[in-house]
């Protein structure tokens, strides 16, 4: 019998970032005893990532912004595949979420009457994004993080789980390891919430870090639950193209919020050849009225840089198969360019995005007050997850919760930039309170020694088949190749058959991987155990994406390139069917409240 | 396409010596993408700690021929043509193994510094109102990533293993941005000059050299915090005031 550690708790939060944060907090503070098991130490989560801000709508930039200005707007970009239910809830808590954190000592920029600053972003009507210069995301999880610390919880961090622990139908814990020895652990718990973010690991070009394996995803796949919208992953319009190490990191659409331009090669601003008929009367058609907007002027239309991600991403993507791209496959991401506009415009953009401009000038060698930058879309955001009940954010299976990134609904078919941060804070905060309250009413029994040793048994074999087996690197890599090549931006049904089928045989081989005989710290080992979460998840996405004949929103099929209105109404799922395969079903989605449906009206 | 050579320190608290690589090296590259280059390809197990490869999470705190740095924002290009490039862990740390140490006395720091404690809101909505050039100064505190690089290269830390009795640069910026958080009311000016140790820092700026968030953590947040403690503890006039009365020793 291999050996472990046991730990007990009310609440067990899988993951550190804003939504694992916000929970633990929320959860502790009713008297739950909480833990949080965490793949890196705390604050690094890739929270720490995001730039733009956080969407709420306060209205201190522009008073006709409210709830449900950005409730239609959120549908209206997700594609009215959003559950409604979630979108309103969001658009409605949003603002004490953000006000919240300032109570625990964040400091976001300020409006000249002190109170906090908002920026324009795309898709969204009102300048919205309360926001850091472009380290939203570091001032957010510093905030839980040296808030949450004071509160009582359990932090464990660089532990993985392995597997959820089955009782009956319901969750009761976890099983994972610990990186720095090996170790293995049993978490017990009445209630599991799971925010482990995202899936960007399944591609080769992503803005993610190494975490973002969708181990939350194939957990709770694994142990019964329902994914849904796994076809929508979000490409990013502007990721870095060059050098080639960078490829993929984060250009924050924030640079576009401050009257950042689209050129291709010829100096044409692209975007405005192709503006969709949703947006047309909300976006400006010319460039004067674009940098009016930028600059505060509440008549003017927003510029078309600033429309959705999925419609910017492929608009770049056009140019660039055109042949009008950079140098080096992108396109041309001009924030220098305002110094027409603006007499001390270095400083101004140094102050704005002075992250943007410090990791350009250190690893491309380029100066974004002097010279255009040259970017391109990189896989960033995954809209589906786990489906959860709205309201309570439990999943498909009893005891279970999830939040932020891995949870699914809010978001439909494309997320709005800034909806990500404001998602971990009042999804997080619900699953925390709810979970906690799930966890006061139920007992927990005990955890089947049998399956845990199955999961630590199963763990420890690469290390029975040692490094001439195969390398997981080499698997990662080339199912990274495969998603990005077959599974990206542009979709076409021989090339998804085509990507289940390699997933299938990386499957196989994943089987067969092996790792050094050390279990301490062993990142060969990690990775090998991280594989079947990774392809799991790409398995789904590329099913998924099969089901869906149509385009809507980040999902674009090349050979089905219009909105199919039988689906305009359809969610697909995924979950795993009795005999081990994946199943994907279409579930209609559920009917509208009138009230809301007439917010839409009203707002289109 | 050339190639370089790397030292690597392989080992765990028990000892290790130094593992030479050589691999590929491309435009643009940073120590980080060789070291993930080596590991995928020659050292499954090397130990290595990152997460955003972008210099916003401080996870890869290393020693690049001897400088501590962040290996993500570190391009080999800037290093010496042609010469080997060594990598260690941070020294002020126990090592855990190859490039990872225990940095948990930095979450103990943290936890003695007093949290936030604000004033009652502004506003009847419960909200405050802040100027942005009262919040500058904090918000530059607030850059910090956490890499811990400026207290591997702390003196106090690095080579009189203070860790006990010195909180160090990186809690120092911590309670800067706490203390001079316009809307805090909390205290901390006695636990800095007490457990916290602020007296030890001689300000050689050594951590205000090698912050990659370029904090200027010696001018504006330790000095300031110094002489913050000598007006509350040692200006003569207070310490009269003190005397007569003492129920009223704070700022």
């Amino acid at each position: 019998m291999t050996q472990y550690e046991t730990h007990e708790h009310d609440v067990l939060v899988i993951g550190a970032g804003g939504a694992g944060l916000r929970a633990a907090i929320e959860a502790s503070s009713t008297g739950a005893r909480v833990a949080v098991v965490c793949k890196s130490l705390l604050g690094k989560a890739h929270t720490v990532m995001a730039e733009g801000g956080v969407a709420a709508a306060m209205g201190n930039v522009d008073d006709r912004d409210g709830w449900t200005t950005h409730f239609a707007d959120t549908m209206r970009g997700g594609q009215y595949l959003n559950n409604w239910r979630m979108a309103e809830l969001h658009a409605k808590e949003a603002p004490d979420r953000v006000r919240e954190l300032e109570a625990w000592g964040a400091l976001f920029d300020r409006t000249r009457d002190g109170r906090i600053l908002q920026r324009n972003f795309g898709g969204h009507k009102y300048p919205r994004l309360a926001h850091v210069g472009d380290r939203t995301g570091l001032e957010m999880i510093r905030t839980l993080q040296d808030h949450g610390i004071h509160g009582g919880i359990d932090f464990l961090m660089e532990h993985t789980v392995l597997a959820l622990v089955p009782a009956g139908d319901r969750i009761v814990g976890a099983v994972g390891y610990e990186r720095e020895k090996g170790r293995f652990h049993l978490y017990r718990a009445k209630a599991v919430i799971i925010a482990t973010g995202g899936i960007g690991r399944a591609f080769r070009v992503t803005s993610n870090s190494w975490e973002y394996t969708g181990d939350g995803h194939a957990l709770a796949y694994e142990a019964g639950a329902d994914l849904i919208d796994m076809e929508f992953v979000q490409f990013h319009p502007t990721g870095m193209v060059w050098p080639p190490s960078v490829q993929g990191i984060l250009v924050t659409e924030g640079v576009r919020g401050e009257g950042g331009v689209l050129r291709n090669k010829d100096g044409k601003r692209f975007m405005f050849d192709d503006i969709p008929d949703l947006y047309a009367h909300q976006t400006a058609d010319n460039e004067e009225e674009g940098w009016r907007y930028v600059t505060g002027d509440k008549d003017a239309r927003r510029p078309p840089e600033l429309l959705t991600r999925d419609h910017v991403a492929r608009c770049i993507v056009h140019e660039i198969r055109e042949g009008r791209g950079s140098p080096h496959g992108g396109v041309y991401l001009d924030i220098a360019w305002i110094k027409e506009k603006l007499p001390d415009a270095a400083t101004h953009i140094k102050r704005k995005l002075p992250s943007m401009h410090h990791q350009f000038i250190e690893l491309a060698g380029v100066d974004i007050t002097q010279e255009p930058m040259e970017v391109g879309p990189t896989t960033h955001y995954v809209m589906g997850g786990i489906r959860v009940d709205g309201d309570t954010q439990m999943a498909s299976v009893p005891g279970l919760f999830a939040a932020g990134e891995c949870a699914a609904g809010l978001h439909g078919a494309n997320r709005l930039g800034g909806n990500s941060l404001s998602d971990l804070l009042v999804f997080g905060k619900r699953a925390g309170e709810y979970a906690a309250a799930f966890a006061a009413e139920h007992d927990l029994p005990a955890a089947s020694e049998s399956f845990v040793n199955d999961v630590l048994q199963h763990a420890l074999a690469p290390f029975d088949r040692g490094d001439a087996a195969e390398m997981p690197y080499a698997i990662q890599r080339s199912l990274q190749e495969t998603m990005q090549d077959l599974v990206g931006i542009v979709r076409v049904q021989a090339e998804l058959d085509e990507a289940v089928e390699r997933i299938g045989g990386f499957r196989e081989r994943a089987e067969r991987v092996g790792a050094l005989p050390n279990r301490e710290y062993n990142p060969g080992w990690h990775t090998a155990l991280d594989l079947p979460n990774l392809l799991t998840v790409s398995e789904a996405v590329a099913r998924s994406a099969s089901d869906r004949t149509e385009s809507r929103g980040a999902h674009f099929r090349e050979d089905h390139p219009e909105k199919d209105p039988a689906l305009a109404k359809h969610n697909t799922i995924v979950r795993k069917a009795a005999d081990g395969s994946m199943h994907v079903v279409r579930e209609p989605t559920k009917p509208i409240r009138d009230d809301l449906q007439k917010i839409i009206e009203e707002n289109q | 396409m050339p190639e370089m050579t790397f030292r690597i320190w392989r080992g765990d608290s028990s000892g290790g010596a130094f593992a030479e690589y050589r691999t590929e090296v491309t435009e643009g590259m940073v120590v980080l993408d060789a070291v993930h280059a080596i590991q995928a390809e020659q050292a499954p197990d090397l130990a290595v700690r990152w997460n955003c490869k972008a210099g916003k999470c401080g996870s890869c705190s290393a020693e690049v021929n001897g400088r501590p740095k962040l290996m993500c924002m570190s391009r080999c290009g800037d290093l010496p043509p042609g010469e080997t490039v060594t990598i260690e862990p941070m020294k002020a740390f126990p090592l855990l193994r190859d490039l990872t140490t225990d940095v948990s006395s930095n979450f103990r720091a943290k936890m003695a510094v007093k949290p936030f404690k604000p004033r009652p809101p502004d506003a009847p909505d419960g909200t405050w109102r802040m100027d942005q050039a009262d919040i500058d100064r904090p918000q530059e505190f607030r850059k910090c990533i956490e890499c811990f690089l400026c207290q591997d290269v702390c003196h106090v830390l690095r080579n009189h293993e203070k860790h006990d009795s010195f909180i160090g640069p990186r809690h120092f910026v911590y309670a800067a941005a706490l203390e001079m958080h316009p809307l805090d009311t909390e205290n901390r000016l006695a636990d800095l000059k007490g457990e916290q140790g602020i007296g030890y820092c001689n300000i050689t700026k050594c951590c205000t050299k090698v912050c990659p968030e370029h904090i200027t953590i010696t001018d504006n947040a330790i000095i300031p915090l110094k002489e913050r403690v000598v007006d509350e503890f040692y200006d003569p006039v207070k310490k009269l005031f003190r005397i007569f009365r003492p129920g009223n020793a704070r700022r």
